[in-house]
């Protein structure tokens, strides 16, 4: 059961970034999580609207779907969605140190988001758009 | 996001500011490249004690210093690392490239 939701569009302009994760983050704090749970669902949120700017509207500025929701018993559910080139293979792009892009971009940013949430699922059509779903459960800091 | 650069002794100091993401990433990167290209250290020093969030670009910024400064003959030196962004680095295997050190601020990532 949903106990509270949050929706934003952003555009997919690297700066942001940072603006998108507070945002997020500061919404999730009514939960009253750890220091840790905070960073873990900002550092997420990082890695998958870079990942929709970066790959999904790599040529153009499109918009950013993002969704919060909070159930029951402390889950938090991060959807991030976009419209843009979609991604061929999902499973290949899962894999660790798999990128598209050259330069630094180190390929780990499925990796991050699975190891810092509890589950992620990813959604994709090419040409279509990705939709990337964060799950959590916040312990916080009551226990 | 900001960089401030010393050089002494053979070893060049980049204490890093702020907030490490695809976005502030890029123009520090060139910023630490350019003085590695003229001074040539022996060893590179990247404090991320001031640092207060860091995203999987901090591997890439870690991980693209270390080839440059192995094909220079030179070492790399992560320190101060906050829990998470040690969380972030050891999750990508820097441990085992390069040096790399808790001790960051307590709070924040």
């Amino acid at each position: 059961m949903v106990i509270n939701e949050f929706k934003m569009t952003v555009d997919s302009r690297s700066i942001n970034e940072s603006f998108t994760r507070a945002t997020v983050s500061a919404f999730a704090s009514q939960l009253d999580p750890t220091v840790e749970e905070i960073n873990d669902i900002k550092t997420a949120v990082s890695e998958a609207v870079t990942n929709s700017i970066v790959h999904g509207y790599k040529n153009e500025v499109g918009r950013i779907y993002i969704s919060v929701k909070i159930h029951k018993e402390g889950l938090i559910v991060v959807s991030i969605r976009d419209r843009g080139c979609g991604i061929a293979d999902i499973k290949k792009a899962r894999e660790p140190l798999f990128t598209t892009l050259g330069g630094d971009r180190a390929g780990l940013g499925f990796s991050v988001m699975e190891s810092f949430m509890d589950k992620i699922s990813v959604r994709s059509t090419p040409n279509k758009g990705t939709t990337v779903t964060l799950y959590k459960k916040i312990c916080g800091r009551r226990k | 996001m900001s960089v401030k650069i010393d050089f002494q002794d053979e070893t060049l100091f980049c204490k890093l500011k702020g907030e490490i993401d695809h976005h502030t990433t890029l123009p520090i990167r060139l910023d630490i490249d350019e003085r590695i290209e003229n001074c040539r250290p022996q060893n590179v020093v990247l404090d991320f004690t001031d640092v207060t969030f860091m995203d999987s670009s901090g591997i890439g910024l870690v991980m693209g210093r270390y080839k440059i400064l192995n094909e220079l003959g030179g070492k790399l030196e992560v320190t101060g690392l906050s829990d998470n962004s040690y969380k972030v680095m050891r999750l990508a295997g820097l441990d085992r490239i390069a040096n790399i050190k808790k001790g960051g601020k307590k709070n924040g990532n």
